[in-house]
Protein backbone atom coordinates (compact mmCIF):
# COMPACT_ATOMS: atom_id res chain seq x y z
CA UNK A 1 0.00 0.00 0.00
CA UNK A 2 2.49 2.32 -0.81
CA UNK A 3 1.45 5.98 -2.02
CA UNK A 4 0.96 6.20 -5.73
CA UNK A 5 2.05 9.07 -7.49
CA UNK A 6 0.00 11.47 -8.48
CA UNK A 7 1.18 10.83 -12.15
CA UNK A 8 0.59 7.40 -12.40
CA UNK A 9 -2.85 7.51 -12.73
CA UNK A 10 -4.83 8.02 -15.53
CA UNK A 11 -7.34 9.74 -16.27
CA UNK A 12 -10.40 7.43 -16.14
CA UNK A 13 -9.24 7.33 -12.30
CA UNK A 14 -9.02 11.04 -12.73
CA UNK A 15 -13.00 11.52 -13.13
CA UNK A 16 -13.56 10.61 -9.98
CA UNK A 17 -11.25 11.95 -7.92
CA UNK A 18 -9.52 15.44 -7.95
CA UNK A 19 -11.59 18.42 -8.85
CA UNK A 20 -14.74 15.73 -9.08
CA UNK A 21 -16.89 13.31 -7.87
CA UNK A 22 -17.43 9.63 -6.70
CA UNK A 23 -21.22 8.20 -7.83
CA UNK A 24 -22.89 8.86 -4.18
CA UNK A 25 -21.85 12.63 -4.01
CA UNK A 26 -22.57 12.87 -7.51
CA UNK A 27 -25.71 11.99 -6.76
CA UNK A 28 -26.04 13.86 -3.26
CA UNK A 29 -25.03 17.18 -5.41
CA UNK A 30 -27.53 16.47 -8.03
CA UNK A 31 -30.34 15.72 -5.86
CA UNK A 32 -29.40 19.25 -3.14
CA UNK A 33 -28.30 22.08 -6.26
CA UNK A 34 -29.53 20.41 -9.50
CA UNK A 35 -33.36 19.22 -8.70
CA UNK A 36 -34.54 22.07 -6.67
CA UNK A 37 -34.04 24.56 -10.03
CA UNK A 38 -35.92 22.12 -12.15
CA UNK A 39 -39.44 24.46 -12.06
CA UNK A 40 -37.25 27.03 -13.28
CA UNK A 41 -35.57 25.16 -15.82
CA UNK A 42 -39.39 23.98 -17.27
CA UNK A 43 -40.16 27.37 -17.14
CA UNK A 44 -36.85 28.27 -19.21
CA UNK A 45 -37.67 25.26 -21.73
CA UNK A 46 -41.19 25.84 -22.54
CA UNK A 47 -40.64 29.79 -23.01
CA UNK A 48 -37.55 28.92 -25.42
CA UNK A 49 -39.07 25.62 -27.28
CA UNK A 50 -41.93 25.42 -28.97
CA UNK A 51 -42.79 22.05 -29.67
CA UNK A 52 -43.52 20.71 -26.25
CA UNK A 53 -43.63 17.28 -26.84
CA UNK A 54 -39.32 17.90 -26.99
CA UNK A 55 -39.55 19.24 -22.78
CA UNK A 56 -39.24 16.14 -20.89
CA UNK A 57 -36.04 14.60 -23.27
CA UNK A 58 -34.62 18.08 -23.25
CA UNK A 59 -34.75 18.46 -19.45
CA UNK A 60 -33.22 14.89 -19.27
CA UNK A 61 -30.95 16.07 -21.60
CA UNK A 62 -29.45 18.37 -19.41
CA UNK A 63 -29.83 16.91 -16.68
CA UNK A 64 -27.17 14.36 -18.12
CA UNK A 65 -24.70 16.56 -19.58
CA UNK A 66 -24.89 18.77 -16.02
CA UNK A 67 -23.87 15.13 -14.51
CA UNK A 68 -21.55 14.58 -17.11
CA UNK A 69 -19.63 17.87 -16.67
CA UNK A 70 -19.92 17.45 -12.49
CA UNK A 71 -17.83 14.10 -12.79
CA UNK A 72 -15.11 16.19 -14.03
CA UNK A 73 -15.16 19.26 -12.13
CA UNK A 74 -17.78 20.08 -9.76
CA UNK A 75 -19.03 23.61 -10.86
CA UNK A 76 -19.74 26.50 -8.63
CA UNK A 77 -22.76 28.04 -9.27
CA UNK A 78 -25.22 25.41 -9.80
CA UNK A 79 -27.90 27.31 -11.07
CA UNK A 80 -25.66 29.62 -13.45
CA UNK A 81 -24.22 26.23 -14.82
CA UNK A 82 -27.24 24.11 -15.66
CA UNK A 83 -28.69 27.19 -17.08
CA UNK A 84 -25.76 27.60 -19.58
CA UNK A 85 -25.57 24.01 -20.59
CA UNK A 86 -29.67 24.49 -20.78
CA UNK A 87 -28.95 27.62 -23.62
CA UNK A 88 -26.21 25.73 -25.00
CA UNK A 89 -27.91 22.61 -25.58
CA UNK A 90 -31.03 24.53 -27.54
CA UNK A 91 -28.31 26.58 -29.55
CA UNK A 92 -26.75 23.53 -30.51
CA UNK A 93 -30.38 21.87 -31.41
CA UNK A 94 -31.23 25.02 -33.80
CA UNK A 95 -27.61 25.07 -35.58
CA UNK A 96 -27.69 21.37 -35.76
CA UNK A 97 -31.44 20.11 -36.67
CA UNK A 98 -31.57 23.16 -38.66
CA UNK A 99 -34.83 24.25 -36.95
CA UNK A 100 -36.05 27.79 -37.50
CA UNK A 101 -35.30 29.35 -35.37
CA UNK A 102 -36.76 29.29 -31.87
CA UNK A 103 -37.68 33.24 -30.68
CA UNK A 104 -34.03 33.56 -29.76
CA UNK A 105 -33.29 32.05 -26.89
CA UNK A 106 -34.08 34.97 -24.43
CA UNK A 107 -32.17 36.31 -21.94
CA UNK A 108 -32.50 34.50 -18.19
CA UNK A 109 -32.87 38.02 -17.32
CA UNK A 110 -36.36 38.62 -18.78
CA UNK A 111 -37.82 35.46 -17.17
CA UNK A 112 -37.23 36.81 -13.84
CA UNK A 113 -35.04 33.98 -13.00
CA UNK A 114 -32.45 35.53 -11.21
CA UNK A 115 -29.01 33.72 -11.41
CA UNK A 116 -27.43 34.78 -8.27
CA UNK A 117 -30.37 35.14 -6.16
CA UNK A 118 -29.97 34.45 -2.77
CA UNK A 119 -31.41 31.43 -1.25
CA UNK A 120 -34.16 31.87 0.77
CA UNK A 121 -33.33 31.03 4.76
CA UNK A 122 -33.85 27.58 5.46
CA UNK A 123 -36.91 27.02 7.19
CA UNK A 124 -38.62 28.74 4.45
CA UNK A 125 -37.39 26.32 2.13
CA UNK A 126 -38.60 23.28 4.36
CA UNK A 127 -41.97 25.19 5.10
CA UNK A 128 -42.25 25.37 1.07
CA UNK A 129 -41.25 22.45 0.42
CA UNK A 130 -44.04 20.98 2.75
CA UNK A 131 -46.60 22.65 0.95
CA UNK A 132 -45.60 21.55 -2.15
CA UNK A 133 -45.59 18.22 -0.98
CA UNK A 134 -49.14 18.33 -0.03
CA UNK A 135 -50.47 20.04 -3.17
CA UNK A 136 -48.53 17.13 -5.19
CA UNK A 137 -49.89 14.59 -3.37
CA UNK A 138 -53.73 15.81 -3.32
CA UNK A 139 -53.28 15.89 -7.35
CA UNK A 140 -52.62 12.80 -8.30
CA UNK A 141 -55.67 10.85 -10.09
CA UNK A 142 -57.36 9.19 -6.98
CA UNK A 143 -56.27 5.74 -7.05
CA UNK A 144 -52.77 6.56 -7.75
CA UNK A 145 -52.66 9.00 -4.78
CA UNK A 146 -54.48 6.11 -2.30
CA UNK A 147 -51.39 3.61 -3.08
CA UNK A 148 -48.69 6.35 -2.54
CA UNK A 149 -50.61 7.01 0.99
CA UNK A 150 -50.84 3.50 1.87
CA UNK A 151 -47.56 2.90 0.76
CA UNK A 152 -46.19 5.98 2.22
CA UNK A 153 -47.76 7.12 4.65
CA UNK A 154 -49.12 4.52 6.09
CA UNK A 155 -46.12 2.38 5.19
CA UNK A 156 -47.82 -1.10 3.97
CA UNK A 157 -46.24 -3.39 1.62
CA UNK A 158 -47.30 -3.39 -2.04
CA UNK A 159 -49.18 -6.86 -1.12
CA UNK A 160 -50.68 -5.44 1.86
CA UNK A 161 -52.09 -2.64 -0.38
CA UNK A 162 -53.38 -4.61 -3.30
CA UNK A 163 -55.31 -6.62 -0.61
CA UNK A 164 -56.24 -2.93 0.84
CA UNK A 165 -57.60 -1.80 -2.17
CA UNK A 166 -59.35 -4.86 -3.50
CA UNK A 167 -56.91 -5.09 -6.47
CA UNK A 168 -54.77 -7.21 -8.46
CA UNK A 169 -50.95 -6.76 -7.15
CA UNK A 170 -49.91 -6.53 -11.04
CA UNK A 171 -52.60 -3.44 -10.77
CA UNK A 172 -51.04 -2.19 -7.53
CA UNK A 173 -47.75 -2.17 -9.01
CA UNK A 174 -48.88 0.28 -11.74
CA UNK A 175 -50.69 2.67 -9.43
CA UNK A 176 -47.59 3.22 -7.42
CA UNK A 177 -45.38 3.07 -10.12
CA UNK A 178 -47.50 5.74 -11.89
CA UNK A 179 -47.95 7.61 -8.48
CA UNK A 180 -44.51 8.00 -7.93
CA UNK A 181 -43.83 9.41 -11.37
CA UNK A 182 -46.55 12.02 -11.26
CA UNK A 183 -45.64 12.40 -7.49
CA UNK A 184 -42.36 13.69 -8.37
CA UNK A 185 -43.18 15.74 -11.59
CA UNK A 186 -45.66 17.72 -9.65
CA UNK A 187 -43.78 18.00 -6.95
CA UNK A 188 -40.56 19.68 -8.50
CA UNK A 189 -42.71 21.77 -10.76
CA UNK A 190 -44.56 23.05 -8.28
CA UNK A 191 -43.08 26.66 -8.39
CA UNK A 192 -41.38 27.53 -5.29
CA UNK A 193 -42.85 30.47 -3.60
CA UNK A 194 -40.88 31.63 -1.99
CA UNK A 195 -37.73 31.94 -4.25
CA UNK A 196 -39.84 34.05 -6.38
CA UNK A 197 -40.44 36.64 -3.03
CA UNK A 198 -37.30 36.45 -2.56
CA UNK B 1 -31.06 -2.24 -27.79
CA UNK B 2 -30.08 -0.01 -25.37
CA UNK B 3 -29.16 3.69 -26.49
CA UNK B 4 -25.54 4.10 -26.12
CA UNK B 5 -24.24 6.02 -23.26
CA UNK B 6 -23.06 8.82 -25.66
CA UNK B 7 -25.52 11.25 -27.92
CA UNK B 8 -28.27 12.96 -27.54
CA UNK B 9 -32.09 12.58 -27.26
CA UNK B 10 -34.98 10.22 -28.42
CA UNK B 11 -33.35 7.02 -28.31
CA UNK B 12 -35.68 6.37 -25.49
CA UNK B 13 -37.80 8.98 -24.43
CA UNK B 14 -37.41 11.12 -20.99
CA UNK B 15 -41.01 10.05 -20.07
CA UNK B 16 -40.12 6.59 -20.72
CA UNK B 17 -37.04 6.07 -18.76
CA UNK B 18 -38.63 8.22 -16.15
CA UNK B 19 -41.74 5.81 -15.99
CA UNK B 20 -38.83 3.09 -15.68
CA UNK B 21 -36.82 4.39 -12.80
CA UNK B 22 -40.39 4.60 -11.13
CA UNK B 23 -40.70 1.12 -11.39
CA UNK B 24 -37.25 0.54 -10.17
CA UNK B 25 -38.21 1.78 -7.36
CA UNK B 26 -41.62 1.15 -6.66
CA UNK B 27 -40.01 -2.55 -7.03
CA UNK B 28 -37.48 -2.25 -4.45
CA UNK B 29 -39.50 -0.67 -1.67
CA UNK B 30 -42.77 -2.70 -2.05
CA UNK B 31 -42.51 -5.95 -3.57
CA UNK B 32 -39.94 -8.89 -2.58
CA UNK B 33 -36.47 -7.87 -3.68
CA UNK B 34 -33.61 -10.48 -4.31
CA UNK B 35 -29.71 -10.66 -5.34
CA UNK B 36 -30.62 -10.69 -8.60
CA UNK B 37 -32.94 -7.60 -8.78
CA UNK B 38 -30.39 -5.78 -7.36
CA UNK B 39 -28.13 -6.95 -9.86
CA UNK B 40 -30.22 -6.12 -12.62
CA UNK B 41 -31.10 -2.89 -11.12
CA UNK B 42 -27.23 -1.61 -11.12
CA UNK B 43 -27.27 -2.88 -14.54
CA UNK B 44 -29.88 -0.97 -15.44
CA UNK B 45 -28.09 2.05 -13.87
CA UNK B 46 -24.89 1.73 -14.89
CA UNK B 47 -26.38 1.78 -18.70
CA UNK B 48 -26.29 5.14 -18.77
CA UNK B 49 -26.21 8.75 -17.00
CA UNK B 50 -29.67 9.18 -18.17
CA UNK B 51 -31.02 6.24 -16.10
CA UNK B 52 -28.89 7.27 -12.96
CA UNK B 53 -30.22 10.78 -13.41
CA UNK B 54 -33.74 9.56 -13.65
CA UNK B 55 -33.50 7.02 -10.70
CA UNK B 56 -32.04 9.48 -8.38
CA UNK B 57 -34.89 11.99 -9.56
CA UNK B 58 -37.37 10.03 -8.56
CA UNK B 59 -35.39 8.48 -5.08
CA UNK B 60 -35.16 12.16 -4.20
CA UNK B 61 -38.52 13.09 -4.38
CA UNK B 62 -39.41 9.49 -2.56
CA UNK B 63 -37.27 9.86 0.57
CA UNK B 64 -38.65 13.92 0.85
CA UNK B 65 -41.80 12.64 1.13
CA UNK B 66 -41.16 10.01 4.12
CA UNK B 67 -39.50 13.41 6.05
CA UNK B 68 -43.01 14.60 6.05
CA UNK B 69 -45.03 11.46 6.71
CA UNK B 70 -42.54 9.31 7.68
CA UNK B 71 -43.65 6.12 8.71
CA UNK B 72 -41.35 3.21 7.66
CA UNK B 73 -42.96 0.12 6.78
CA UNK B 74 -43.89 -1.41 9.17
CA UNK B 75 -46.65 -4.06 11.04
CA UNK B 76 -47.89 -2.35 13.86
CA UNK B 77 -47.05 -3.61 17.50
CA UNK B 78 -48.84 -7.07 17.49
CA UNK B 79 -48.44 -9.53 20.22
CA UNK B 80 -44.65 -9.08 19.77
CA UNK B 81 -44.13 -5.69 21.09
CA UNK B 82 -46.81 -5.76 23.80
CA UNK B 83 -45.45 -8.67 25.37
CA UNK B 84 -42.12 -6.95 25.44
CA UNK B 85 -43.67 -4.36 26.62
CA UNK B 86 -46.28 -6.40 29.47
CA UNK B 87 -43.67 -6.43 32.33
CA UNK B 88 -42.93 -2.58 32.37
CA UNK B 89 -46.80 -2.19 31.85
CA UNK B 90 -47.47 -4.19 35.00
CA UNK B 91 -44.99 -1.95 36.90
CA UNK B 92 -45.90 1.38 35.60
CA UNK B 93 -49.56 0.23 36.43
CA UNK B 94 -48.82 0.05 39.95
CA UNK B 95 -46.86 2.91 41.06
CA UNK B 96 -49.15 5.21 38.16
CA UNK B 97 -51.56 6.78 40.78
CA UNK B 98 -54.29 4.99 39.42
CA UNK B 99 -57.14 4.51 42.30
CA UNK B 100 -58.04 1.36 41.76
CA UNK B 101 -59.84 0.39 44.87
CA UNK B 102 -58.38 -3.30 46.35
CA UNK B 103 -62.38 -4.79 45.88
CA UNK B 104 -61.38 -4.23 42.00
CA UNK B 105 -60.03 -6.90 40.24
CA UNK B 106 -56.81 -5.33 38.11
CA UNK B 107 -56.72 -6.86 34.92
CA UNK B 108 -53.92 -6.05 33.69
CA UNK B 109 -53.70 -6.51 29.11
CA UNK B 110 -50.91 -8.02 27.78
CA UNK B 111 -51.39 -8.39 24.48
CA UNK B 112 -55.28 -8.32 25.67
CA UNK B 113 -54.45 -12.77 25.18
CA UNK B 114 -53.65 -13.40 29.05
CA UNK B 115 -55.47 -11.35 31.83
CA UNK B 116 -54.00 -11.60 35.59
CA UNK B 117 -57.07 -12.03 38.23
CA UNK B 118 -56.37 -10.19 41.20
CA UNK B 119 -59.27 -10.61 43.18
CA UNK B 120 -62.55 -12.51 41.55
CA UNK B 121 -65.08 -9.40 41.91
CA UNK B 122 -67.85 -8.60 39.74
CA UNK B 123 -66.12 -5.22 38.79
CA UNK B 124 -63.79 -6.03 36.66
CA UNK B 125 -61.27 -3.19 36.07
CA UNK B 126 -59.21 -2.50 32.54
CA UNK B 127 -56.46 0.15 32.61
CA UNK B 128 -53.78 1.35 30.20
CA UNK B 129 -50.93 3.09 31.21
CA UNK B 130 -49.66 6.35 29.20
CA UNK B 131 -49.14 5.13 25.74
CA UNK B 132 -50.78 1.87 26.08
CA UNK B 133 -53.05 0.29 23.89
CA UNK B 134 -54.71 -2.91 24.52
CA UNK B 135 -57.84 -5.24 23.23
CA UNK B 136 -60.30 -6.82 25.98
CA UNK B 137 -62.39 -9.68 24.04
CA UNK B 138 -64.93 -10.33 26.20
CA UNK B 139 -66.90 -13.31 26.38
CA UNK B 140 -69.82 -12.48 24.12
CA UNK B 141 -67.30 -11.66 21.53
CA UNK B 142 -67.70 -8.24 21.82
CA UNK B 143 -64.47 -6.32 21.63
CA UNK B 144 -62.96 -3.36 23.28
CA UNK B 145 -60.03 -0.93 22.48
CA UNK B 146 -58.29 1.26 25.07
CA UNK B 147 -56.30 4.20 23.89
CA UNK B 148 -53.82 5.68 26.04
CA UNK B 149 -54.17 6.49 29.82
CA UNK B 150 -57.97 4.76 29.63
CA UNK B 151 -59.43 3.31 32.81
CA UNK B 152 -62.72 1.13 32.08
CA UNK B 153 -64.93 -0.73 34.36
CA UNK B 154 -67.01 -3.85 33.18
CA UNK B 155 -69.89 -5.29 34.22
CA UNK B 156 -71.03 -8.49 32.93
CA UNK B 157 -74.63 -10.30 34.02
CA UNK B 158 -77.08 -12.73 32.70
CA UNK B 159 -79.56 -9.61 31.99
CA UNK B 160 -76.64 -6.74 30.75
CA UNK B 161 -73.26 -5.38 30.12
CA UNK B 162 -72.88 -1.94 31.29
CA UNK B 163 -68.85 -0.87 30.67
CA UNK B 164 -67.97 2.45 32.86
CA UNK B 165 -65.57 4.39 30.81
CA UNK B 166 -63.68 6.42 34.09
CA UNK B 167 -61.10 7.89 32.06
CA UNK B 168 -59.69 7.96 28.58
CA UNK B 169 -60.96 6.34 25.34
CA UNK B 170 -62.11 3.29 23.72
CA UNK B 171 -63.78 1.62 20.72
CA UNK B 172 -66.39 -0.59 21.01
CA UNK B 173 -67.51 -3.86 18.60
CA UNK B 174 -70.30 -5.38 20.10
CA UNK B 175 -72.06 -8.24 19.14
CA UNK B 176 -75.49 -6.83 19.38
CA UNK B 177 -78.29 -9.29 21.92
CA UNK B 178 -81.72 -7.56 22.05
CA UNK B 179 -81.96 -9.80 25.54
CA UNK B 180 -78.73 -8.43 26.99
CA UNK B 181 -78.31 -4.33 26.08
CA UNK B 182 -74.79 -3.21 25.77
CA UNK B 183 -74.78 0.78 27.52
CA UNK B 184 -70.88 2.59 28.50
CA UNK B 185 -71.26 5.06 30.65
CA UNK B 186 -68.79 7.99 30.43
CA UNK B 187 -69.18 11.40 31.90
CA UNK B 188 -72.48 11.44 33.25
CA UNK B 189 -74.17 9.59 29.91
CA UNK B 190 -75.09 6.42 29.02
CA UNK B 191 -74.42 5.33 25.24
CA UNK B 192 -76.81 2.43 24.23
CA UNK B 193 -75.60 -0.30 21.72
CA UNK B 194 -78.29 -1.14 19.11
CA UNK B 195 -75.63 -3.48 17.53
CA UNK B 196 -72.64 -1.55 16.08
CA UNK B 197 -68.67 -0.24 16.23
CA UNK B 198 -68.63 3.28 18.48
CA UNK B 199 -65.68 5.35 19.97
CA UNK B 200 -66.17 6.89 23.26
CA UNK B 201 -64.03 9.42 24.07
CA UNK B 202 -63.99 11.78 27.46
CA UNK B 203 -61.28 14.41 28.72
CA UNK B 204 -60.68 17.58 30.15
CA UNK B 205 -63.06 19.29 27.60
CA UNK B 206 -66.03 16.52 27.55
CA UNK B 207 -67.16 13.68 25.83
CA UNK B 208 -66.98 12.73 22.22
CA UNK B 209 -68.93 9.37 20.94
CA UNK B 210 -68.46 8.98 17.28
CA UNK B 211 -70.11 5.99 15.41
CA UNK B 212 -68.51 4.31 12.81
CA UNK B 213 -71.39 1.75 12.22
CA UNK B 214 -74.91 0.85 13.25
CA UNK B 215 -76.82 2.91 15.64
CA UNK B 216 -76.51 3.77 18.88
CA UNK B 217 -79.08 5.99 21.36
CA UNK B 218 -76.79 8.67 23.53
CA UNK B 219 -78.52 10.70 26.91
CA UNK B 220 -78.12 11.35 30.01
CA UNK B 221 -76.76 8.41 32.76
CA UNK B 222 -79.09 9.66 35.20
CA UNK B 223 -82.30 7.97 34.84
CA UNK B 224 -84.40 10.65 37.56
CA UNK B 225 -83.96 13.10 34.61
CA UNK B 226 -84.71 11.94 31.16
CA UNK B 227 -82.82 14.84 29.54
CA UNK B 228 -82.45 14.71 25.71
CA UNK B 229 -81.47 11.59 23.77
CA UNK B 230 -80.05 11.06 20.57
CA UNK B 231 -79.50 8.53 18.17
CA UNK B 232 -76.77 8.39 15.90
CA UNK B 233 -75.81 7.43 12.99
CA UNK B 234 -73.20 5.93 11.27
CA UNK B 235 -70.41 9.24 10.64
CA UNK B 236 -72.04 10.98 13.31
CA UNK B 237 -69.61 12.88 16.35
CA UNK B 238 -71.29 14.03 19.12
CA UNK B 239 -69.68 16.15 21.41
CA UNK B 240 -71.11 16.90 25.35
CA UNK B 241 -69.29 19.42 26.94
CA UNK B 242 -70.97 21.11 29.88
CA UNK B 243 -73.98 20.08 29.45
CA UNK B 244 -74.52 20.57 25.84
CA UNK B 245 -74.69 18.31 23.35
CA UNK B 246 -74.03 18.48 19.29
CA UNK B 247 -73.82 16.58 16.81
CA UNK B 248 -71.58 16.54 13.23
CA UNK B 249 -71.73 14.19 10.37
CA UNK B 250 -68.56 13.35 9.30
CA UNK B 251 -67.49 11.35 6.43
CA UNK B 252 -66.59 7.49 7.63
CA UNK B 253 -63.48 8.52 6.05
CA UNK B 254 -62.00 10.98 8.75
CA UNK B 255 -63.60 9.16 11.27
CA UNK B 256 -61.38 6.14 10.59
CA UNK B 257 -58.37 8.39 10.52
CA UNK B 258 -59.38 10.06 13.73
CA UNK B 259 -59.59 5.88 14.63
CA UNK B 260 -56.11 5.66 13.61
CA UNK B 261 -54.43 5.05 17.07
CA UNK B 262 -56.12 1.16 17.02
CA UNK B 263 -53.34 0.80 14.06
CA UNK B 264 -50.76 2.29 17.05
CA UNK B 265 -50.38 6.21 14.52
CA UNK B 266 -51.81 9.20 14.51
CA UNK B 267 -53.10 10.68 11.27
CA UNK B 268 -52.77 14.42 11.00
CA UNK B 269 -54.64 15.92 7.92
CA UNK B 270 -53.96 20.06 7.89
CA UNK B 271 -54.23 19.93 11.49
CA UNK B 272 -52.37 22.94 13.70
CA UNK B 273 -49.08 21.95 15.74
CA UNK B 274 -50.92 23.12 18.91
CA UNK B 275 -53.63 20.31 18.21
CA UNK B 276 -50.54 17.91 17.29
CA UNK B 277 -48.87 18.70 20.25
CA UNK B 278 -52.34 17.85 22.44
CA UNK B 279 -52.92 14.66 20.83
CA UNK B 280 -49.08 13.65 21.55
CA UNK B 281 -49.34 14.39 25.22
CA UNK B 282 -52.33 12.41 25.22
CA UNK B 283 -49.75 9.03 24.77
CA UNK B 284 -46.76 10.16 26.02
CA UNK B 285 -45.19 11.36 29.46
CA UNK B 286 -42.62 14.08 27.82
CA UNK B 287 -44.98 16.66 27.22
CA UNK B 288 -44.25 18.99 23.88
CA UNK B 289 -44.90 22.78 24.56
CA UNK B 290 -45.11 25.19 22.41
CA UNK B 291 -44.14 28.32 23.61
CA UNK B 292 -44.73 30.51 20.78
CA UNK B 293 -48.62 31.90 19.53
CA UNK B 294 -47.45 32.01 15.86
CA UNK B 295 -45.84 28.49 15.76
CA UNK B 296 -49.15 27.40 17.46
CA UNK B 297 -50.90 27.46 14.28
CA UNK B 298 -48.64 25.80 11.79
CA UNK B 299 -50.59 23.03 9.60
CA UNK B 300 -49.28 19.65 9.98
CA UNK B 301 -50.03 17.11 7.58
CA UNK B 302 -48.99 13.49 8.43
CA UNK B 303 -49.15 10.13 10.01
CA UNK B 304 -47.00 9.28 13.02
CA UNK B 305 -46.58 6.52 15.10
CA UNK B 306 -48.33 6.93 18.86
CA UNK B 307 -44.98 7.36 20.42
CA UNK B 308 -42.79 8.69 18.15
CA UNK B 309 -41.99 12.06 19.72
CA UNK B 310 -38.93 12.07 18.59
CA UNK B 311 -39.68 11.63 14.56
CA UNK B 312 -42.56 14.59 15.48
CA UNK B 313 -39.72 17.02 16.59
CA UNK B 314 -37.65 16.07 13.81
CA UNK B 315 -40.20 16.81 11.51
CA UNK B 316 -41.20 20.54 13.16
CA UNK B 317 -37.31 21.40 13.48
CA UNK B 318 -36.56 20.27 9.74
CA UNK B 319 -40.14 20.70 7.67
CA UNK B 320 -41.30 23.64 9.58
CA UNK B 321 -38.03 25.20 10.48
CA UNK B 322 -38.92 25.41 14.64
CA UNK B 323 -36.48 25.24 17.24
CA UNK B 324 -36.99 22.14 19.33
CA UNK B 325 -35.65 22.13 22.63
CA UNK B 326 -35.00 18.90 24.73
CA UNK B 327 -35.62 19.86 28.87
CA UNK B 328 -35.68 16.61 30.14
CA UNK B 329 -38.89 16.70 31.63
CA UNK B 330 -40.63 18.72 28.48
CA UNK B 331 -39.93 19.49 24.88
CA UNK B 332 -39.89 23.25 24.38
CA UNK B 333 -40.87 24.46 20.83
CA UNK B 334 -40.44 27.88 19.22
CA UNK B 335 -39.10 29.40 16.46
Amino acid sequence: MGEIPESGRDDADLRFLGAGMTAPDLEAWFVREILPLEASLMQFLRHNWRDRSDIEDLRQEIYVRVCEAAEKERPKAARSFVFAIARNLLIDLVRKEQIVPIEAVTDLELLGIELDAPSPDRSAIAKDELRRLQNALDQLPPRHRQAVVLGRIEGLTGREIAARMGIAESTASDHLKLGMHALTDLYLRETADIRRRT
Amino acid sequence: MRAPEQGTMRREGATEIDLLAADWLQRQQFWAWSEADQTALDTWLAESRAHRVAYWRQKAVWMNAQRLVALRPSNMPSGREANAKSTSLLSRLMTHPFRVAAAFAIVALAGGASAYFLSPLPDRVYATALGGHETVTFADGTRVELNTNTVLRAQMTNNRRVVWLDRGEAFFQVKHDPARPFTVIADGHRITDLGTKFDVRRDAGGLEVALLEGKVRLGSANNAAPSRQAMLAPGDVATVSGGAMSIQAEPIQSLTEELSWRRGVLVFKYRTLADVAAEFNRYNGKKIVIADAEADKLMIFGTFRTQDVDLFTRVTQKALGLTVRDEGNQILISR
